[in-house]
């Protein structure tokens, strides 16, 4: 990083509170963030057996007022919007006119108005996009002095319970209002870890107070964002800037059940003639997950070749599975290359790798899902 | 036995006309959970510079150099099963490949053990 740059970093409202756990702060989205405390491997096993606690407060967190909202919103995302209840949430992504995904976010209708959560790699990207290209009359607002705290792990409802009475009658992707040690949070039962769990908005003033209560209990550790990433790719879930950019679709990135069904039929969001085509006729390329032989991670930018030793696409994201222990990856095939259990070769710094694409998530998710009609 | 230190953060044991190479505890603790090693082949030269193994994080791939010319004499078999040994013990049972040492004089220039470990505190 360039000396002129140092200024420009920001500090969490939590910087002070990492540091005083022993993280280890790196420049990530603008920010400085805690990558890691103990160690990537323990802190990513201790998220999938007790509960995590992760700072991911250089997230954009946005909110959109105005008349017929929802269907402002339609217009530049492919999700169905207007389906969407109170205090539900809906992932989907910011297109651009061809189709192309600027960012992936969570939209959760609340009340009046839409609190979407974008990258924080891309947030101020993704304002200037929205107010450029919404409806007239939709305000924009963003929500600069609210941290975000991400509880995850088997344990993280028995643990929020005892802040946050009621927040164990939330489903997986619901959110509501709720008094956490004292302070006024937004809480949502989700998350980017493939475990049950919620994320946390409340003011960055009270983000310690909240931070130490979690952490108070013997359940829960700071985790950084080292065992952020590795556990996001064992649940399969794809990272924008790696894994999605402007040249890929939802079809291609396999997100195709944020395209609501109704979505599909009428259109009205970008590039929804392109979307649709890949829909019926298959993108000429997707996103899929590899198991990789031997213990030696295939990483970003590695590439993906047929039998023949052609190239047919590249790895977007890959590491040593803590939970597999093994290495995973996942990337972009043609299409022809796609369907599981096809075995690839991968080429990285001129060594071959025997790779085979595989059904992901590669560790189960354990999301807290109601009955349907519950 | 004399141990020296270069600027990548590599150690070297020297015995006799063999050398033992391994990373340094301030390397291993940077790179953080180590998951893959690959040393280099018997009888494999090397020059000094040369790229002669490769070490794995859950994060970043990193090599190590060859600090000095030299024929590597032995591989640390038990890396490759066990790469966290290079966490647990990097100066020690994590090391990494045993070499002749062809020019005693490519010492000249590394640091001691007294140097090294005052230059990493002000890194």
């Amino acid at each position: 990083m360039a000396e002129t740059d140092i200024s420009d970093i920001q500090h969490l409202a939590l910087d002070g509170w990492h540091r005083a756990r022993g993280a280890r702060m790196v420049p990530f989205a603008g920010y400085n963030m805690p990558v890691q405390y103990e160690g990537v491997i323990a802190e990513h096993l201790w998220t999938r057996t007790q509960a995590g606690l992760f700072d991911v407060s250089h997230m954009g967190q946005l909110t959109f007022h105005g008349t017929n909202v929802d269907v402002a919103l339609e217009t530049l995302l492919p999700g169905d919007l207007q389906l969407l209840k109170d205090g539900r949430l809906r992932y989907s992504m910011l297109l651009d006119e061809n189709g192309g995904i600027v960012d992936d976010l969570m939209a959760t209708r609340r009340g009046d108005h839409f609190y979407v959560v974008v990258n924080g790699a891309t947030k101020v990207g993704d304002i200037a996009e929205f107010e450029r290209r919404l409806p007239k009359g939709i305000i924009l607002d963003h929500w600069k002095e609210q941290a975000l705290l991400a509880l995850q792990g088997p344990r993280a409802a028995e643990v929020l319970k005892t802040l946050a009475p009621g927040v164990e009658d939330l489903s997986f992707m619901q959110g509501g209002m709720f008094d956490v040690a004292g302070a006024p949070a937004w809480i949502s039962r989700s998350g980017y870890t493939g475990e049950d769990g919620f994320e946390i908005s409340v003011a960055a003033t009270t983000a310690a107070t909240v931070a130490d209560a979690l952490t108070a209990h013997q359940a829960v550790r700071p985790i950084g964002l080292g065992a952020r990433d590795s556990l996001r790719l064992e649940a399969g879930l794809p990272l924008y800037g790696h894994d999605l950019d402007r040249q890929t679709t939802p079809v291609m990135a396999d997100l195709n059940f944020a395209i609501g069904k109704r979505r599909r039929a009428e259109g009205g969001f970008p590039g929804a003639a392109r979307i649709v085509g890949e829909i019926d006729q298959g993108p000429i390329q997707r996103r899929v997950g590899m198991l990789v032989e031997g213990r030696q991670p295939v990483r970003e930018g590695a590439l993906i070749l047929d039998a023949e030793g052609n190239e047919i696409g590249r790895i977007t994201s890959g590491t040593f599975s803590p939970s597999l222990q093994r290495p995973i990856a996942m990337g972009y095939v043609a299409t022809a290359f796609a369907a599981l259990g096809t075995a690839l070769k991968l080429e990285q710094r001129g060594k071959i790798f025997d790779g085979v694409t595989t059904a992901m998530p590669f560790v189960p998710h354990q999301y807290h899902r109601k009955p349907a009609g519950a | 036995m004399s141990l020296y230190f270069t600027g990548e953060h590599e150690w070297i044991k020297v015995e006799g006309d063999t050398a033992t190479i391994g990373i340094s505890d301030h390397a291993q603790h940077a790179l953080g959970d180590i998951v893959f090693a690959e040393v280099p082949e018997q009888g494999r030269a090397l020059n000094k510079g040369d790229e002669a193994a490769v070490v794995e994080s859950v994060k970043a791939a990193s090599d190590v150099y060859a600090p000095v010319a030299g024929e590597v004499i032995e591989g640390n078999p038990a890396l490759a099963d066990d790469p966290a040994l290079i966490n647990r013990d990097p100066e020690g049972a994590g090391w990494f490949f045993k070499m002749t040492l062809a020019d005693a004089s490519e010492l000249d220039g590394l640091m001691d053990e007294a140097a090294y470990r005052e230059w990493v505190k002000t890194l």
